[in-house]
């Protein structure tokens, strides 16, 4: 964890472009790491501040990008590829997996879980591609969806045919 | 017909070169050191020689585009090299693959563009979506800050926030400079007003790495690789329904049944192939028949009709519905949509409605006639190219699968019962979006 202050990293940041304007997005991107994976409203004044721009202009480019949060996500976010590639090597069924195991529809929040679908991740030859906090898992397939929430819960995995003891 | 050797990864033995020193026991850093002492005039013309042409999508040839950027002394303005790693056509997976594992290669070649254009100020646009490359990329970095070889020249990796339109050039500039990002018209192009409006090169990942090897081996050994007009090596992206998805760098010109079936090891699950879209999802489909005759180069790829885009070959099998693959390519193409121009804006969303309309069986005669009128309005008269890549695309699976259209209006509903690869495919676009209970928001945002 950095010690400067959300104004002083984005000052740091924006010395790095001969623009001042080009610091926005790497700033929102700081922004939203600090305020819990998403944008609260404080969040756009700050880095209004910081950059000497309005917090309307800095919605403005939220907005406009799919990264960028407006709203409370839960602490893991789960992202399911569905564009064609994972889709024709079975993405909804990965999808639907993940849905019946969480008990939440694609586009759902909770505390614990946001899942939603996103457009190609880039790994269309690894498919399905699942981003869980942005780290991405090649290959999934819908069998294997029970084994990795209960990792992402942290709670054992039991094989189903297998007696509990 | 067998690959040859590596050009891109050479050298990686199938792993990943990300410690400077075994890069440089391969060779490193001597194209960078053997460009530096020529001129920049003698660089370009070594590229020149090579015919490396752009790899992002355009083909456009790399030395000239470096040739159309003013000399200092002409403009007096820094002079700015952009690298777009913001790899986003659907299908396409090779930046990301060469940052991962030759990212000295690649970034010995920024510099060693940043020479031909005489630019001391070298911006990578990555994806925001990539973000063990973009580590990889900072760690590169400071191996090559140690050892000074930046030299006077500041790199700055710039992350991207999620927008294929991003990956279109000017689109691009505008994020990098802390837009929108809306798409430019052009003229002027970026070689003049670029980044800043200053003189700018864009080049894609793949071209920047491959320059590095034309350094090494000089233009004309390049020029021998691959056949004419698409000189060289290039890593194909192949995804879908076969065996063995991955990147697999090859020479151009290399017969694309053989990149199914041999290197690929053909379609899975014992089906058979039913089409191919050659080069990332806004270029024309084949059909199986016209797959099996084409090679991967430019020249043989515009005979048939369709275009080497991103060099992404996606392989689709006989389960898959043309009618719900167009919904679904229409969906991503609407929902990327950046709206500054209203073909576009309109027209994806018409065409995705009118496609859903056919798939969902409410379709009549007339619906066919209006899906291709609304195409006809959107292709050749968008702003850039994302307007007319959906109309492109979805017109081919109608042109080329018009039976499997018709069947959708006269059996009511799709013919594939419930059966399709892609049936019921929720995209990010026909997503609901649901806040968590007790987690209204305070006041101010509701977009
Ligand atoms: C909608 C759209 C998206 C694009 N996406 C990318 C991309 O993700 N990566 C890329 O290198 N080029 C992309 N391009 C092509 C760029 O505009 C540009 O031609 C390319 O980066 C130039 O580099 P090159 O000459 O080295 O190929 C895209 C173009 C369009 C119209
Ligand atoms: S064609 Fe589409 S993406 Fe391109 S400028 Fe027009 S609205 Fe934007
Ligand atoms: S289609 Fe899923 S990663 Fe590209």
């Amino acid at each position: 964890m950095s010690t400067l202050s959300l104004y002083d990293e984005i000052q740091e940041i924006r010395a790095r472009y001969p623009e001042s304007l080009s610091a926005v997005m790497p700033a929102l991107q700081l922004a939203q790491e600090r305020s819990g994976g998403w944008l609260p409203e404080q969040a756009f004044r700050d880095v209004a501040d910081a950059l000497d721009l309005t917090p309307a202009y800095c919605l403005s480019i939220a907005s406009f990008y799919d990264m960028f949060r407006l709203e409370p996500i839960g602490e893991t976010v789960i992202e399911v590829c569905t564009n064609i590639s994972c889709g024709l090597k079975g993405a909804q069924q990965v999808l639907e997996a993940f849905e019946s195991e969480l008990g939440l529809k694609a586009g759902d929040t909770t505390d614990e879980f946001t899942l939603r679908t996103v457009e190609c991740l880039g790994g269309c030859g690894w498919a399905t591609i699942v981003a869980v906090n942005n780290r991405h898992r090649l290959h999934v397939q819908a069998g294997d969806v029970p084994r990795i929430v209960a990792e992402l819960r942290g709670s054992e995995w039991k094989e189903p045919d297998e007696p509990d003891a | 017909m067998s690959p040859t050797p590596e050009i891109v990864f050479a050298g990686t033995n199938g792993g990943a070169l990300t410690e400077i020193a075994d890069y440089e026991a391969v060779g490193g850093f001597q194209a960078l050191a053997k460009s530096r002492a020529l001129t920049p005039d003698d660089v370009i013309a070594e590229l020149n020689a090579s015919n490396l042409r752009g790899r992002g999508g355009a083909f456009f040839p790399t030395g000239r585009k470096w040739s159309f950027v003013p000399k200092p002394d002409k403009i007096d303005k820094p002079h700015y090299l952009v690298i777009n790693a913001d790899e986003s056509e659907p299908g396409t997976f090779k930046d990301r693959e060469i940052m991962l594992r030759v990212p000295f290669r690649f970034l010995e070649g920024s510099l060693i563009a940043a020479h031909a254009i005489e630019s001391k100020h070298i911006f990578i646009y990555i994806r925001g979506e990539y973000e063990v490359e973009f580590e990889v990329l900072v760690a590169a970095l400071e191996q090559m800050r140690a050892k000074d070889l930046l030299g006077a020249v500041t790199i700055v990796v710039h992350r991207g926030a999620g927008a294929y339109i991003c990956g279109e050039e000017t689109a691009l500039l505008e994020s990098l400079e802390g837009r929108r990002g809306l798409p430019r018209t052009k003229p002027p192009f970026p070689a003049i007003a670029g980044l800043y409006a200053s003189p700018t090169a864009v080049n894609n990942v793949e071209s920047i790495t491959s320059a590095t090897t034309v350094m090494e081996i000089g233009g004309a050994e390049y020029a021998k690789l691959g056949v004419e007009n698409s000189t060289g090596t290039r890593v194909f992206s192949l995804s879908g329904n076969v065996v063995n998805g991955g990147n697999y760098e090859l020479p151009h010109g290399y017969p694309l049944r053989d990149l199914i079936n041999e290197l690929g090891g053909g379609i899975a699950d014992g089906r058979s192939l039913k089409a191919v879209i050659p080069g990332g999802s806004s270029t024309v489909i084949l059909t199986a028949d016209e797959a099996n005759t084409v090679t991967l180069d430019f020249d043989s790829l515009v005979g048939a009709g369709t275009a080497i885009g991103s060099a992404a070959v996606i392989a689709l099998d006989d389960r898959c519905c043309m009618v719900q693959l167009a919904v679904r390519v229409s969906q991503f193409y609407e929902h990327e949509s950046c709206g500054k121009c209203t073909p576009c804006r309109v027209g994806t969303k018409w065409l995705t409605s009118i496609l859903q309309k056919i798939e969902d069986g409410r379709g009549t005669q007339a619906d066919m006639n209006l899906l291709v009128s609304v195409a006809e309005r959107i292709n050749g008269k968008c702003l850039c190219p994302l307007g007319d890549s959906d109309a492109i695309a979805v017109m081919s699976y109608f042109d080329k699968f018009r039976d499997e259209f018709q069947a959708h209006i006269d059996e009511g509903g799709c013919p594939f019962h419930g059966e399709s690869s892609l049936d019921h495919l929720l995209a990010p676009v026909a997503m609901h979006i649901a806040l968590p209970e007790g987690k209204a928001i305070d006041g101010l945002i509701n977009v």
